[in-house]
This record gives C-alpha cells, structure tokens and sequence, in this order.
C-alpha cells in the first residue's frame, strides 16, 4: 500500500532541513526540527492540529524566517530569502486556505505561475494550458477562479504552483474539505505529478490519503518531530496514536 | 475630533474621509445658532452634536452599510465622494470665506497660575476633556457602550449573542458624527473655518489617530495632546506656517515604524 | 474593437478645426487630466496601491521645470525630462519606504498625503520658488520655451501626452509586468508564492508613474503660466487625478480616458450652470455624489460596465 516515488532515494538530500525553530512571543511553535527529503520522494508531515505544520512550511518556503536552524534546498541556503526567490529556486508551495486571484480567470490565474519561468506572455499561456489540462481543469480555462466549486479551487491552486515548475512541491492540506470521489481524484493527480519528477511534502489529516501516498512520514506534536518512518511503522506507533488521541488510548484494552 | 474618528474607526473599520468636513459643519451650524438664534456656541455645541449625529446615522445607514465587507479602498473612496459633497455644499451654502463666531466670552482672559490663558480657549479644553470622559463612561459602563465594543472586537460574535450590529455600527457612527459636531461647535468662536478646511480636518484627525492608535480611545485623546503640543513647538522653532510640516512628518515616523500607533491595536 | 479606437482618434485629430477657442480648452483639461489618470492608473489601478498624493509629482515637475527655464534658461522640453526625473526619484522614496515597509490600503494612501502635503508646506514656505505667492512664468510664445501663442497647439500637446501614456499602458499590460501588477492587485501574498518580485513590480510602477506624471507638471506650468503651492500641490488635484480612473474604471487601458471625458464636461458645466463657485465650485459636489454611486453601484468603473453592455448586445 505504501508508494515509492520513482527514483527515490540516491543522490544528495534535495531539501535539507537542520534544527530550525519558531517562536512567537511566548509560543514555542516549532522547535529543533530536522529532516531531509530526497529527490522524487513523497514526504508526509502530519501531527494534531496546532502541531506546527504550517508553520514549518512558511519556514521552508520563506514567508517566515526560522530563529534558530538552517534549511538547504539542493545544496543552497535559504536563509534570508524571501518567498519570490525560493520559489524561483523551486521550492513552492500552495496554501490552506486557496487564495485564487478572484477576478481573473483560471488560465490568467495559472499563467502568473507560469510567468515565473517563461517571461514570454504567449509562451507563459501555452504552459499554463498545458498545465490546467494536466490538472483536469481544461473544461473550466476561462472562468473567472470566484465561481469554482472548493475542489475546483484546490486544482487551480495545484495548478499554479505547478506552473512555476518546481523541483519540490509543498501541499497545505490540499485534500481539506473535499468529498472521497474528489480526494480520490486528487490523489491520483498527486501521484502524476511526482511520477513525472516532481518531489512533494505534504501537510494532510487525511491518513489514507497521506499512507498511501508518501514513501515516508513525519510526525510533529506541539513543534517537535516525534516520529518518522514508512507510514506501516507510524501508523501504529504509540507515541502517534498518544498524540492524536491522548494518552488513555495508547493502552486501551482491545475490544 | 479624533476621538470620534477613532470610535469609527475601532467599531467599524471604516475610515472615514469625510470627518474633517463633517467638523466643518459643526462649525457653521454654530455659527448659524450664534448669528441667527443668538446661542453661544459653548451652549450650543450640544444642538451641534444632535444634528451631526442624526447626519452621521444617516450617512451610515444609507451608504456605509453598504460597502462595509467591502475592500478597503472602496470605504475611503465612498468617503472621499461623501466629503467632497459635504465640503462643496458648505461652500456653496455658506461661500467660501473664512468666518468666525463670536462669542461673548471671546476676548476674555485670566491668569491661571504664571500664564494668561484666553477664557475661551479654556472652557473648550475642559468641556472637551469632559466630553471623552463622558464617551469613556459610556463604553465602558453603559450596555450600549459595552455592545460597541463588543462589536468593534468582534462583529460576528457580537451577532451570536443577539446584538443588533447594524443599529450599534448607526450609532457609533452616529456619536463619531457627534464629537466633531461638538468639536465643530467648541472651537468655533476661535478659529477661523471654511468649506475648504474641511479636508485639513480631516488629514489633521488622521495625523492624531494614527500618532495615537487606531481603535484606542485614549490613544486618540493622548494623540491629540501628543499633536498639539509638537505642532505648538514647531510653530515656536520653525516657523508658524511650518507646524503643521512636524505632525506630518511624526504621521510618516509612525507609519513606518509603529503603524499601531502609540497606543493602538493593530489594525485588521 | 481597433477601429473604433482609430476612428476616434482621427476625429479627435481633425477636431480643432471646427472648436472655437473655449471648446479646445476644454479638450486640453480632458485630455490633460487624462493624462495624469492614465500615469496614476498603472499604479493605483493596475497594481491597486492607491496613491491620494500624486499632486506631489505633479508640482516637483512643475517647479522644476519653471525655476530650470527662468534660472538656468533650459528649455522646458528636456525640463520637462528633468521634472519627470525628480518626481520619479520622489515617487522612489514614497514608494520604497511604503512599500518596504508594507504599507497597504489606508496606511499608504495617507503615507502619499502626508509627503504631498510637505511638498506644498515647503513651497508654501520657501521664497526662492516664490513661496505662498506662487511662482509666474512670464509669456513669451515662444515655441523653444514650451509656449504658445495658439491653443491649438497645447490641444496636440495634450492629446499626445494622453495617447503616449496610454500608449504605455497598453503596453505594460500586454506584457508581465501588467500581468503581475494586476495579480498583486488581488492578492500580493500568493503572488509572492509563485515567484513574484512583488517589492520590484511596485516600485517600478510607481517610478513609471511618477514620472508620467512629473512630466505632466511641466505641461500644467507652462500651460497655467502660474504655479500655487495651494492649487499645484494640493489635495483637489490629487483628486482631480484619482477620480477619472476610478470613475471610467481602474486598472483598464480606457478607464482614465472615459473618465475624463465624463468628468470634465461635467465639471464645466456645473461650472457653468451653477455661476457662483469659481473657485473648486459645485462641481465638487458632482464629483463627490459620482464617485458615491461608483463605488455604491459600479465598483469597477464605467468602463467594464459599458465593456459588459456591449458584449451582451453583441450577443443578440
């Protein structure tokens, strides 16, 4: 049940994540987390909300700077760069809540991410037609992005951050909200895209989703990494299960 | 002034453009009282209040219910088409000139410790003074009051516990309205107005509620002490024309560095 | 579409030879107010940074170019260049400072007022530019020095200024730089998640814009032979500019252009009808209740609604 990307593994880490930390005022959001990624794998980060999840992610993709730590991304260091540049390295993310540019239509939506790496405005069109057909949103290319339904939007999302052609995808609860027949769609998409090359760490509570996409899971609990492995091994690791559901039911007798 | 500025502000998250013409006219409605009903504007300044309040109500009902979900550019510019209208209907019901009001009490003074001090001046001060006390109390003790800043805090939870958030956003606006009628009123008889103040006002009211914080009451009436008092010593140093060139650049400071203000809760 | 856009120019072209002298005047405050629309439209329409200060800009070109022609006898043609210079190195400075520290909405617009405001402070106070008095221009006619005997020459002038920065416009939205300002304009966080420079984009197109607009100055002084610190720097002509986009619809190619020839007309003849005024009359009062029902009925301007009106006639 468990899925390798392809090619994963081999070759040096593709993000390298050492130590970093996050604090605000007297909240201690995310402390001495390390991890690596390599290339074409599909990473899984999840933990009880409130955990730091998206926290990290606006660590790694520079929309917050770490206090303490360092995160290298194919050898560089992000340190002190701000979103625009990590995302022109390749490290791009998508956000929890969608944030489609309302007015446009979804080929304009999905062409400012194609701008990013084809400045040609003709040329930035073709890809980012390429990319909503990918995305299975073809139907819908000259709709203005307010009047698509919420899986809708998750596409959309998913397809502009494609656009940008990055080497690691970051997914912020991509599947949050979406009925199974839909999560069952995205999921497949998902595993296109890393089957065509793509790197992807996912924030997700979706637990079936998240075991049967990723290679390898990581599990945070109030900003602390607590567990990682193959998702058979976290699935029932105790400490998981004390975390999600407290401590009680961590010995619960079987019934 | 800018206490009513800023109680629009913190309740509703509108900016509201027109204040400073709305002060305008207090200013001329006074003078109306004083030169058509013979009323001291220091009396006066109470039927001042009413009136702008019921206008303030208005304006709120008819047009800023409206647009207040709407983005922020949308709420200064209907502002700024309510100022234009209120400036320009001053200038073409009362012309352009500067006025004055005069007040009995005008050229009085007293000593008061080692300075002279213009009587006038002085009950507009303690009669200001008293006015945001009393605006203090009432958010603070009264239901009314209480609701308001619920409501200011957070408006939708405001509505879960049955608080008609429309008619407290009318009155809030309603008594912003209010305070700078009566400002209006209060400092009529020793400033020169005209319709063309209206938007100095109105930049002058940001200056302070800025300077103070946004949203606090006391930021406001600290702001605007904060205010008078630079302006007096740039006025002293510089050059009188050039006081009003130190608040703005104090309002420049704080945008940079401390767009809260002094006293302020973050904005939304 | 192109056509109609070529014809109109034509006619506009043609125009002068049928106006008597008072209707081309009212052309050059149309397409001069355009003008500057158009110049405060890339970056309060396109890139949604609403600047109520852009009289700032208009009044550094304006006294720059006066004192550079009566001090220093340089032609009011490369003054012009040197106007449109230091309003763009000011439009740096707001710009940088707004945007590097992220001001947004209400916070920027005052921040723009503010720095207007001091500009007219200064003027009004420093006697070398003629202070609260003004500064005058004296007339000579003479074509090298920007003057000219006949009006008609100044309507050129003036249509030519307003096609070039639409021109300009045109062109920065065909391209990705207008793509970007316009995603900015709806929301600067996930542009900036997909790679875009937002800090760059937005200083550009307050440097494009200010210097646009610091050109216009040099037309306002040689055109108005007289400059107010009051009248050049304040705040009615920042709303003079801002209302004609916002009215024909910000952040289109057209919008500024529409605006204007909706406004002015109107400002004339409430001008007219009403007598009195004079100074910035009732014709405020109009432009205040206008701009009331745009944002209460027509947020995007009258031209996406006329765009909309056409579009479904054309369907039928």
């Amino acid at each position: 049940m468990s899925a390798d990307g392809p090619a994963a593994g081999g070759g040096p880490p593709l993000l390298e994540v050492r130590g970093i930390g996050k604090r605000f005022g007297g909240l201690q959001a995310v402390h001495d987390l390390s991890f690596e990624m390599t290339r074409g794998e599909v990473l899984g980060l999840i933990g009880p909300n409130g955990a730091g999840k998206t926290t990290v992610f606006n660590l790694l993709s520079g929309f917050l700077a770490p206090d303490d730590g360092e995160v290298r991304f194919d050898g560089r260091s992000l340190a002190g760069l701000k979103p625009h540049a990590v995302c022109q390295l390749g490290l791009v993310r998508t956000f929890q809540i969608v944030r489609p540019f309302p007015h446009l239509s979804v080929l304009d939506n999905v062409r400012v991410g194609a701008l990013a790496r084809r400045p040609q405005m003709a040329e930035a069109r073709e890809r980012a037609r390429a990319v909503i057909e990918q995305v299975g949103l073809g139907a819908k290319a000259r709709q203005p992005a307010a009047g698509l339904t919420l899986a809708e939007r998750k596409r959309l999302e998913l397809a502009r951050a494609l656009a940008t052609e990055p080497t690691l995808l970051l997914l912020d609860e991509v599947m949050a909200g979406l009925n199974p027949t839909e999560i069952e769609a995205i999921v497949g998409l998902i595993r296109s895209i890393n089957a065509s090359g793509i790197s992807i760490l996912l924030i997700e509570h979706n637990m079936r989703a998240v075991m049967t996409l990723s290679g390898r899971i990581v599990v945070l609990s109030f900003g602390e990494k607590i567990v990682e492995g193959p998702p058979a091994a976290v699935a029932n690791h105790p400490r998981v299960v004390e975390a999600y559901l407290g401590e009680e039911y961590v010995h619960a007798p079987a019934r | 002034m800018a206490v009513g500025l800023t109680l629009i502000f913190g309740v509703m998250r509108v900016v509201n453009f027109a204040h400073g013409d709305m002060m305008v006219w207090g200013m001329y409605l006074a003078w109306l009282l004083a030169t058509r009903a013979g009323v001291d504007p220091y009396v006066g300044f109470v039927a001042c209040a009413a009136v702008l309040f019921g206008l303030g109500v208005l304006i709120q009902r008819l047009l800023v219910d409206r647009i207040v979900d709407a983005p922020h550019e949308m709420q200064i510019l209907l502002m700024l088409g309510v100022a234009l209208v209120l400036e320009n209907g001053a200038l073409v019901a009362f012309g352009p000139d500067p006025q004055r009001v005069r007040s009995p009490l005008r050229a009085a003074t007293i000593w008061l410790g080692p300075v002279f001090v213009d009587v006038a001046r002085l009950i507009t001060f303690v009669l200001a003074m008293a006015l945001t006390l009393a605006l203090y109390l009432f958010l603070s003790r009264t239901d009314l009051g209480r609701t308001m800043r619920a409501a200011a805090d957070n408006a939708y939870g405001a509505l879960v516990i049955g608080a008609d958030v429309r008619r407290v956003y009318a009155v809030a606006f309603g008594i912003g309205a209010a305070c700078v009628g009566a400002a209006g009123a209060l400092v009529s008889p020793i400033v020169p107005f005209q319709p063309a103040g209206g938007l100095g006002l109105s930049v002058a009211s940001f200056n302070i509620v800025i300077i103070g914080g946004m949203g606090s009451l006391p930021g406001a009436f600290l702001g605007g002490l904060l205010v008078s008092v630079a302006e007096s010593l740039g006025a002293l140093f510089l050059s009188p024309s050039m006081k009003e060139l130190v608040s703005f650049s104090l309002l420049i400071l704080i945008l940079l560095f401390r767009p809260a203000g002094l006293f302020g809760k973050a904005a939304s | 579409m192109r056509w109609l856009l070529v014809a109109a120019l034509a006619v506009l072209l043609a125009l002068p030879a049928w106006l008597n002298s008072y209707a081309v005047t009212v052309f050059i405050f149309i397409f001069f107010y355009a003008f500057l629309g158009q110049a405060w439209n890339l970056v309060g329409g396109y890139a949604g940074q609403l600047s109520a200060g852009h009289a700032a800009f208009v009044g550094v070109g304006a006294y720059a170019s006066a004192l550079l022609s009566a001090q220093a006898g340089l032609t009011p043609w490369i003054g012009m260049l040197v106007g449109g210079a230091l309003a763009a190195a000011l439009g740096t400075v707001v710009g940088y400072l707004g945007f590097r520290f992220g001001l947004r909405g209400f916070y920027f617009v005052l921040l723009t007022v503010a720095f207007a405001e001091i500009c007219r402070i200064v003027a009004l106070n420093t006697d070398a530019v003629g202070g609260a008095l003004g500064f005058y221009i004296t007339f000579t006619g003479n074509p090298r020095q920007f003057q000219f005997q006949d009006n008609r020459a100044y309507y050129y002038i003036a249509l030519g200024l307003m096609v070039a920065a639409t021109g300009i416009v045109a062109a920065i939205e065909r391209r990705r730089f207008g793509a970007y300002l316009i995603a900015i304009r709806e929301d600067e966080q996930a542009c900036e998640a997909l790679g875009v420079n937002t800090f760059r984009y937005k200083m550009l197109a307050m440097v494009v814009s200010s210097f646009l607009t610091g050109v216009g100055g040099t037309f306002y002084a040689f055109y108005l032979f007289s400059l107010q610190p009051n009248s050049v720097f304040g705040i009615p002509l920042s709303v003079e500019i801002v209302i004609r986009p916002i009215v024909g619809g910000a952040g289109t190619v057209l919008g500024p252009i529409l605006g204007s020839f909706i406004l002015s007309p109107l400002a004339e003849a409430s001008r007219i009808y009403f007598g009195q005024g004079g100074w910035s009359g009732a014709h405020l009062i109009a432009y205040g209740l206008l701009l009331i029902a745009v944002v209460l009925f027509l947020p995007q301007g009258a031209y996406p609604a006329l765009r909309r009106l056409w579009v479904k006639a054309a369907v039928r």
